[in-house]
């Protein structure tokens, strides 16, 4: 490998592990075991808090992360945990990502067996875990410097990366580290109380990645090089359920620059020495398919069947209060409503892709290892080799939001599988194009929702009726079963974010979830249910208040009970947005609340009609996600999810016509760009609570607020989306 | 076999003239910093400076480079070049990054020619370089720190 060329994390480590192995050099705590599943022994009976920091003589701290990082900033998150408890300089803080021992590096938040990324789980996950490991190792310093110096411990003291005895003896972290690596680690520390926290809270920590994203020197799974890759691309079926018939691969072959073509799973690969080669073999292609079980339905076709599911009534109920018959019988007036979401991409803008190389008995597999135990086991099952045989090497992804949270582990089993087609003869890096990225499925689900809902002549909601139509995302996966029978049969995360935990106080309600079977793929896109279900309700909340006269955050307030986290947010974007103050002639405003992920965020949102489209000047949002450990990541979290949610809503959508989709590139499936980004201000409620969800909670309530602060503005109630589809006038 | 002015390098490649820019640099000369995200010139990733302009380099062919001066992110140096990263990183605008090499790169060359960008300039500058993070408030923040950081 070149030297100018950045080493991959994966070699990095080894690298390191290596040379600490030839020179005993650096405390690890922990070796993250290079094959996987084999621990060393003090692991295996110490507790999971070994494997967490690495310090090198150079004083570095390398904090070894469990959850991947796809740019919401959990690696500097951890560091900061990590960082609080060792008291060290924030300049010698260090990140990378860590997996394939889901003893060490289980999801706590998910029980703690299963290695994962998504739910937003990252930092409460971690929150006790690292602070330890950053308590422990510091506990090992002092015991190190204490035998070194030949002083009692009690006497010494560590801040800003320094060790010190009152003597005036100091040394920095890497040089106790070698002594330090020899010493029990004590089973219990104490943490620090949140009044002596220094890096917890503070705002003024920069990111650890902001330097080599700047520079072009982060390296993502696509930048990967090794000495003979080759790249391949795989023609995948046109139409969803197909398999391969027949190909001809001669025309490929004639590529310049393409060296095989092979078979695998899911279509066909051609492989090649450089992405452009292997992009014109794989165009080249001739492939006959096989569509006997493909999905030939169009988006037309799905809706009409919804629109009648939705009316014929039935389903799973999930939630069921009171009589929602008799109450809507009584109420003095009944607001229905019909709204439809249609499928979407997560088009982060890294395409998927992943690296496979087999090295004599060893298979290392670069990628965005969102569910890494999963993909461990089934990259060791196409390989045929054992699970501690198969190496992870997690990659900072080009975003995500979702998309790398596969259960069948889609692009690491094309390269697995292609790396093996071609008898293993040389790493490969396989690669989707923007276009197979854009129509290769696992969308947000297309959705119909139906509501019904009352208020009696005092503006109190006496009946809610709501039936929401669409795929199951968990049905299908590994965790589906368990979850499925965990609640009696239906998807958790087809209701959550605003339905199946609507906190408005009211008497006679029942929620009724109907699972369509179709072929189109379908997956988690950031905030999942809140994406659909938040849109739903806090709208038809907003038509209640209107129907009862009453301002919107009041109609809230007045109808919340006792959800005092809700009111918190609610009070707070009222008293700092300006919401007192009428909104100038030709600005509608709106509000939307709602707790998802643990978190509880109210936004509103100010906008004006441009030529007949929406345009959203200014988004005010206030979020209670317990105590934020990195309050600039929280704020960059909501504007992300912000701007992220309002793209969707008011520009994107993937259709298809006769199972095909009709979307390919950023050209036709159109994404929020800087012109139409509003201002935004967030606002973090004070807590003591433990941290909860960061990365997605601030994109449920920006589609609703939006459709509320265009109702304010022109009466019209959108009911389908994109608004894109539609002109509006004031 | 062609030669390309890379980063102030003279640099001989023998590949197919069709061959992107893009793919050039980064599959043979091995500068990644470049990144892919459309191939259609429609989310600005790829962006570099040819001769200071800046272009989409996914949609530019080997064969058409010529004699130009191409500027990579690994190369970008200069008083604009600088300030933008600097402020970039003051201002903690990254996420993801996947798309910040081409905003680094479409911002210093704004920059360049318009020292003192109003909000419109930005728009009409940075509007092509998508970025799904929706990082685009510190985007537009970081660019008038960077034009306040040049005048000081």
């Amino acid at each position: 490998m070149a030297s100018t060329r950045r080493l991959a994390p994966g070699l990095t480590r080894r690298s390191f592990l290596k040379a600490s192995a030839l020179a005993g050099a650096g405390l690890v705590i922990g070796l993250h075991a290079p094959s996987g599943r084999i621990l060393p022994a003090h692991a295996a009976d110490g507790g999971p808090f070994e494997t967490y920091v690495r310090i090198a003589p150079d004083n570095t701290v390398t904090v070894l992360v469990a959850h991947m990082d796809m740019g919401q900033g959990i690696y500097t998150g951890t560091a900061t945990l990590v960082a609080e408890e060792l008291d060290a300089a924030w300049s010698q803080m260090r990140a990378e990502g860590a997996a394939g021992n889901p003893r060490l590096y289980g999801n706590m938040a998910w029980g703690g067996s299963t290695q994962g990324t998504g739910g937003s789980t990252g930092l409460s996950s971690s929150f006790e875990r690292y602070r330890r490991a950053g308590a422990i190792a510091r506990a090992m310093l002092i015991e190190a410097a204490a035998k070194a110096w030949g002083v009692p411990a009690a006497e010494i003291s560590v801040a800003d990366g320094q060790v010190s005895h009152a003597n005036g003896t100091t040394s920095g972290f890497g040089d106790l580290a070698k002594l330090a690596a020899t010493l029990p680690a004590p089973k219990e520390v104490t943490l620090k109380p949140p009044s002596a926290w220094r890096f917890i809270g503070n705002t003024d920590l920069p990111r650890l990645d902001s330097v080599d994203k700047t520079t072009g020197k982060q390296t993502f799974t696509l930048d990967v090089q090794l000495p003979g890759m080759l790249t391949a691309m795989v023609a995948h079926p046109p139409r969803f359920g197909a398999t391969v018939a027949a190909f001809d691969a001669s025309a490929a072959k004639a590529i310049l620059g393409v060296v095989d073509v092979v078979q695998i799973s899911r279509g066909v690969a051609v492989v090649a020495n450089n992405a452009w080669a292997a992009r014109q073999g794989r165009d080249a292609l001739e492939v006959t398919w096989n569509e006997e079980k493909a999905e030939t339905r169009g988006t037309a076709e799905l809706l009409t069947e919804y629109r009648n599911l939705a009316a014929e009534g039935g389903g799973h109920t999930v939630r069921g209060v009171g009589d929602v018959a008799v109450g809507l019988g009584a109420a003095a007036k009944v607001i229905e409503a019909i709204l439809e979401f249609p499928y979407l991409a997560h088009a982060a803008l890294e395409p998927l892709d992943a690296v496979a190389h087999m090295d004599g008995d060893r298979l290392d597999v670069w990628g965005g290892h969102q569910l890494p135990d999963l993909y461990q086991s089934m990259a060791a099952q196409i390989a045929g080799v054992p699970m501690d045989r198969v190496n992870l090497n997690v990659m900072m992804t080009g975003g995500g939001f979702g998309r790398r949270g596969v259960g069948d582990a889609d692009v690491i089993v094309e390269a697995v599988e292609t790396a093996k087609a071609i008898g293993w003869r040389a790493p490969v890096k396989l690669m989707w194009s923007r276009e197979d990225d854009m129509t290769g499925g696992r969308y947000r689900p297309l959705y119909v929702h139906a509501l019904k809902a009352g208020i009696d002549s005092d503006g109190r909601i006496v009946a809610w009726q709501h039936r929401i139509v669409g795929q199951s995302i968990l049905k299908g996966t590994p965790f589906g079963p368990m979850v499925l029978a965990s609640t009696g049969g239906y998807d958790p995360t087809s209701v959550e974010g605003g339905a199946g935990n609507l906190p408005y106080d009211i008497p006679n309600l029942r929620l009724d979830l109907v699972t369509t079977n179709v072929g189109v793929p379908v997956l988690w896109w950031r905030s999942v249910g809140g994406t659909h279900n938040a849109y739903a309700t806090e709208t038809m909340i907003d038509e209640l208040a209107a129907a009862a006269g009453q301002d919107p955050i009041a109609f809230r307030l007045a109808n919340l009970g006792d959800h005092a986290r809700h009111r918190a947010v609610l009070e707070r974007v009222r008293d700092v947005s300006g919401w007192a103050t009428p909104a100038p002639a030709g600005v509608g405003r709106g509000v939307a609340v709602v707790e998802s992920f643990g978190s509880f965020v109210a936004q509103v949102a100010e906008v004006r009609l441009v030529e007949g489209r929406v345009k959203v000047d200014r988004v005010v949002s206030a979020i209670d996600c317990g105590i934020a450990v990195n309050p600039d990541i929280v704020k960059a979290q909501i504007e992300g999810s912000i701007g992220f949610g309002l793209g969707a809503i008011l520009k994107s959508t993937i259709t298809l016509e006769a199972g095909r989709v009709q979307q390919t590139n950023f050209d036709t499936y159109d994404v929020l760009r800087i012109d139409e980004m509003p201002q935004i201000d967030v606002h973090i409620i004070e807590s003591t609570e433990r941290p909860t969800g960061v990365g997605e909670p601030g994109v449920p309530p920006i589609g609703p607020a939006v459709a509320n602060a265009v109702a304010a503005l022109t009466g019209t109630r959108i009911r389908s989306l994109p608004f894109s589809q539609h002109r509006f006038s004031a | 076999m062609i030669t390309l002015n890379v980063n102030g390098r003279a640099e001989a490649v023998d590949v197919d003239l069709q061959m992107p820019l893009l793919w050039v640099l980064r599959d043979v000369l091995g500068l990644t910093g470049t990144k892919y995200g459309c191939g259609i010139a429609q989310c600005g990733a790829c962006t570099v400076h040819l001769d200071g302009e800046p272009t989409r380099s996914c949609s530019v062919a080997a064969g058409d480079v010529g004699t130009a001066s191409i500027t990579t992110i690994e190369g970008l140096s200069g008083k604009a070049g600088e300030a933008v990263q600097g402020a970039w990183q003051r201002l903690n605008v990254v996420q993801c990054g996947y798309c910040q090499s081409g905003q680094v790169m479409a911002a210093a060359a704004l920059l360049q020619t318009t020292p003192n960008p109003k909000d419109a300039d930005i728009d009409a500058a940075m509007s092509g370089n998508l970025c799904r993070c929706a990082t685009y408030q510190r985007i537009r923040a970081a660019i008038h720190e960077a034009a306040r950081t040049m005048e000081a």
